[in-house]
């Protein structure tokens, strides 16, 4: 049986806000996409630019980070440093041609289960919209065709 | 004459032992070359030169002199980059010496192979040409044809914050001209701008003379070394050359005084500065920074503003 493909998404969710959101949203039994996998940080600040970097490189195909809004940060001002290293990310990797949507941000508070949902189903959807992931994800077959030195110096 | 009045400079320094150490150019060994050069006494400041071969951005010694007092000849992009340390506190920045030279911009010296028949044996300047011998030529080059595309590109060629310059300083393009290789870049679609990014990155032998160029790499522990976590592998898999060269660069946020130390010292002549300079440009739009010209600000990405953009967030 042929299964087609299905986004694979990786939210990265802070723990006091965004994680609680996500919680929020699967007790009151609200329906959302189940392509996400959810790993959680104690703040959107924890987040290395590496961390998304790796994971569009495993073949994961779209990426949501989602932290505490500004001003409610449990750490004060972690989502601040983060929302700067996600703004000067985000732009740098459309500028190099990864499809713009398939690194995404938010802002979910802990009581805003459907906010939640909703963005997950929208994330969900850009994904689907972009297909698999397909620049940068690192094949089984290394090396390949180089080409020589000499190809590019002529 | 500016290479005149720096070993006046460093034969007056050293002779009254203000500084320890004055770094800068010598004669190169190979043709089109400078070498940093390191003197210690007044009577080795006649080595020092000044040309259009001075393309090392001489901050990057500054890591392991720390504890000394240091002089530095440097041009615009390299005093940026003292700035840009000082910010980061690698050293005092009253403990440098800094001698400043309004730069004439620098000489593509893989251009200028390329513009000849043979091997070039010996190459000089004078005045406003490049005199190039080989075995059976001998020709002059207009040196303003034969630039570097970092150079071409620079707004910020006088020194900011030099303890002395031994110019006059020079006139700067506008922001409005600046950039100009990213807008190129930007005329690409998504799909060919990811094309032009492989390709470039394929050639990466992963030597790291990019690394050890750049004046803002300095870490004990690079991130292509880990292996807890192993962010990438050793070897030349074309996804790990593009991580290297994504991260490389994303490094360099709110860092990088665009000198292209990196691009010159690649030995696959791969193009770097298009990375660089557009994080260069986001920073200037988004926070208002512009690396080394202040020297008591923050790092932007060291801080923040309750009022920075967030129209991208959801």
């Amino acid at each position: 049986m042929e299964r087609s493909w299905q986004p694979k998404i990786l939210a990265f969710l802070c723990n006091w806000c965004s994680y609680a959101g996500a919680d929020l949203a699967g007790t009151s039994r609200v329906q959302y996409p189940p392509n996400i996998r959810v790993i959680r940080v104690p703040c959107s600040g924890r987040i290395n630019p590496l961390f998304i970097l790796k994971a569009l490189q495993s073949g994961i195909d779209g990426v949501l980070v989602s932290g505490c809004h500004p001003g409610d940060c449990h750490y004060i001002s972690g989502n601040y440093v983060g929302r700067r290293k996600s703004a000067t990310l985000k732009r740098f990797l459309e500028y190099l041609g990864i499809e713009a949507g398939r690194v995404q941000f938010s802002w979910v508070s802990a009581a805003e289960g459907i906010k939640f949902s909703q963005v997950v189903g929208e994330v969900t959807e850009d994904i689907r919209k972009l297909g698999p992931a397909k620049h940068f994800v690192k094949k089984a077959e290394s090396i390949g065709q180089r080409p020589k030195r000499s190809e590019h110096l002529a | 004459m500016i290479q005149q009045r720096i070993r006046e400079k460093a034969k007056e320094l050293l002779s009254k032992k203000e500084l320890d150490l004055i770094i800068g150019f010598g004669e190169g060994t190979l043709p089109l070359r400078a070498s940093p050069l390191f003197i210690r006494n007044p009577e080795e400041a006649d080595r020092l030169i000044w040309n259009s071969f001075c393309e090392n951005n001489l901050a990057t010694y500054l890591h392991k002199f720390n504890r000394f007092k240091v002089g530095l000849v440097v041009k615009g992009c390299d005093s940026r980059s003292v700035i840009a340390l000082s910010l980061e506190k690698r050293f005092e920045l009253d403990r440098l010496f800094l001698i400043g030279v309004p730069c004439q911009r620098m000489v593509d010296r893989r251009r200028v192979k390329k513009a000849v028949p043979g091997e070039i044996l010996h190459a000089r300047e004078e005045g406003d040409k490049i005199i190039v011998k080989g075995e059976n030529f001998e020709i002059a080059l207009k040196r303003d044809d034969f630039l570097y595309p970092s150079c071409q590109a620079c707004i910020h060629r006088n020194p900011a914050k030099a303890n002395i310059l031994v110019a006059d300083p020079v006139e700067e393009f506008s922001l409005a001209e600046a950039f100009p290789d990213v807008r190129e870049f930007e005329r690409m679609s998504p799909g060919e701008r990811w094309k032009f990014f492989e390709k470039e990155s394929s050639r990466c032998i992963r030597c790291y003379a990019c690394r050890e160029a750049c004046p803002m790499c300095y870490c004990a522990e690079c991130f292509v070394d880990s292996s807890n976590p192993k962010w990438i592998e050793k070897g030349l898999a074309p996804s790990d050359l593009e991580f290297y060269h994504m991260v490389r660069a994303y490094h360099q946020t709110g860092r990088c005084s665009g000198c292209g130390a990196c691009e010159r010292a690649c030995p696959m002549e791969i193009r770097l500065t298009y990375l660089t300079q557009k994080l260069n440009q986001d920073v200037k739009e988004l926070f208002e920074f512009e690396t080394g010209i202040d020297s008591d600000n923050r790092p932007p990405l060291s801080t923040y503003d309750t009022d920075d953009r967030q129209e991208f967030i959801k």
